[in-house]
């Protein structure tokens, strides 16, 4: 929660404590609920975002989202969602976007044929390789709990998304695509699977995403939730 | 866990059903426990054509945040997304999908492959063949569960739970020939389930199987075993659990 000082006629000042607004886009796609839920539970007052002007008015945004990309990418240009986010992104808005949500922020997927996205973040979403890095066949999708590691770029956590997680934590990740950033600087972490690192969380200002559900990772996902409140 | 209209029950070979508790107090003690996934199925929704899950998984996910599957009695896009909406994360289907495969794709097409979970009751025949069953365990199909299992994953489901309905309930150990056949048959994940006695059976399943997940039903909910338990077993023959204190 935010601690802000108010000052009264009589020059007094003291404390007030107000909650932090975020709102959550509804474009149909994905379970909100749990999103919701897992922002509320951290101390957030949360707010579903389902038209333009609702976007605009948001503190935080929050672009969940499961399924395909160009469903999702489909939903937003359709309800109009596209260019109220952009506008966001451009006017600082912390915006996070989880799954689905992450992917969209980038430039393009190769998803049942190419499809552009919201661009905020440079770089393409592929298909998880069906062969692991050891040669052997790899179930997709992937689906379960791992643990996160520092990008190359970025050895550091503190201040980020992620400084309340170690790299013992586990996050509970489902995706048969996967995202890569083509500026590694924008990776802050990464998870391994089938000895390939994949891109799990992402960074580039004020736009943020990651790959795995943490309203579904237990304790430590809302950790995560909570530092998207507390640190933006 | 089966759900049979409010209570938490549990079967023996899908039969004889025995009502435990809350389902949602189980829910939450497990998710205190560690556990990383709950499965909710009603086990007589398809059976009268009703689904009273929806309230269940609202106020389930008020506290528990880990992935819910829930599954029994759906028929359509507006069964999934009623659940979806409701704070479910994936689906289990069964039923509905052997008499209409098609509906697989639909639900994809719509709502993602991550969020279909293809529930296979398999009971070995006269035949030595594993054959699906439907309604819980009871109508015959005449299906072949591998045919099925690779079908549905060509179809796109994204997971496949697999049932021994013969060691359902029975604390005879999993039915590890089925889980191998089937596991190592599909490019998808498999969890099994069915017959967990010991935390040694967790292991032996794990090891000698392509098995990804592991659903435990009966040892939890009679306190028979823990989660930790499970967790160190895994831990002591090097099988990879998610790290949780």
């Amino acid at each position: 929660m935010t601690l802000g000082k108010l000052q009264n006629l009589m020059g007094l000042e003291f404390d007030i404590m107000f909650k932090d607004n975020l709102s959550i886009i509804d474009y149909g796609i994905g379970n909100i609920m749990s999103v919701r839920r897992g922002f509320e539970y951290c101390g957030a007052n949360v707010f579903l975002a389902s038209t333009e002007d609702e976007i605009l008015a948001a503190d935080r945004l929050v672009l969940p989202g499961v399924g395909a990309f160009r469903n999702g990418m489909d939903a937003l240009i359709r309800l109009g969602f596209s260019g109220a986010i952009l506008a966001k992104a451009q006017s600082g808005t912390p915006i996070l976007g989880i799954c689905l949500g992450m992917q969209l922020l980038f430039s393009k997927s190769y998803e049942f044929g190419e499809t552009y996205g919201l661009g905020l973040i440079p770089g393409e979403v592929v298909g998880i390789s069906r062969t692991s890095i050891d040669g052997n066949s790899l179930k997709i999708p992937n689906i379960g709990w791992r643990n996160l590691r520092s990008g190359e770029s970025r050895r550091t956590w503190k201040n980020t998304l992620l400084e309340e997680i170690s790299t013992t934590d586990e996050m509970y990740f489902v995706h048969s695509f996967t995202a890569v950033c083509e500026d590694d600087f924008n990776s802050l972490a990464k998870s391994e699977y089938g000895g390939f690192d994949l891109t799990a969380v992402v960074q580039s200002g004020n736009v943020y995403g990651c790959q795995f559900h943490p309203e579904k990772s237990g304790d430590a996902g809302l950790r995560l939730l909570n530092s998207f409140i507390k640190t933006t | 866990m089966d759900i049979k209209g409010a209570n938490l029950i549990k079967s023996v070979r899908l039969e004889g059903l025995r009502i435990l508790g809350q389902p949602n107090e189980f829910a939450l003690d497990y998710y205190k426990q560690g556990i990383d996934e709950l499965i909710y199925m009603d086990c007589v929704a398809s059976l009268y054509g009703r689904n009273s899950l929806s309230s269940l998984v609202s106020t389930a996910i008020e506290n528990i945040f880990v992935p819910l599957t829930v599954g029994g009695g759906i028929r359509s896009i507006d069964d999934v997304f009623e659940l979806l909406r409701a704070g479910a994360d994936k689906v289990a289907v069964n039923t509905a999908v052997v008499n209409d495969p098609q509906l697989i794709t639909q639900i994809v097409n719509k709502f993602g492959s991550q969020c279909l979970v293809l529930s296979i009751d398999a009971k070995l025949n006269s035949k030595g063949k594993w054959e699906v069953l439907t309604e819980s365990g009871r109508e015959r199909t005449g299906l072949d569960a591998l045919d099925w299992a690779i079908k549905g994953a060509e179809l796109g489901v994204g997971e496949i739970l697999l049932t021994s309905v013969d060691r359902e309930g029975t604390r005879q150990g999993f039915d590890v020939e089925l889980i191998r056949l089937i596991s190592e048959s599909v490019s998808v994940p498999v969890i099994a389930s069915g017959g967990l006695r010991t935390a040694q059976d967790f292991v032996s399943v794990i090891k000698e199987t392509s098995v990804d997940a592991v659903a435990i039903a009966d040892a939890f909910h009679y306190r028979r075993l823990s989660v930790n338990d499970i967790r160190e077993a895994a831990k002591s023959h090097g099988i990879r659990v998610r790290h949780y204190v």
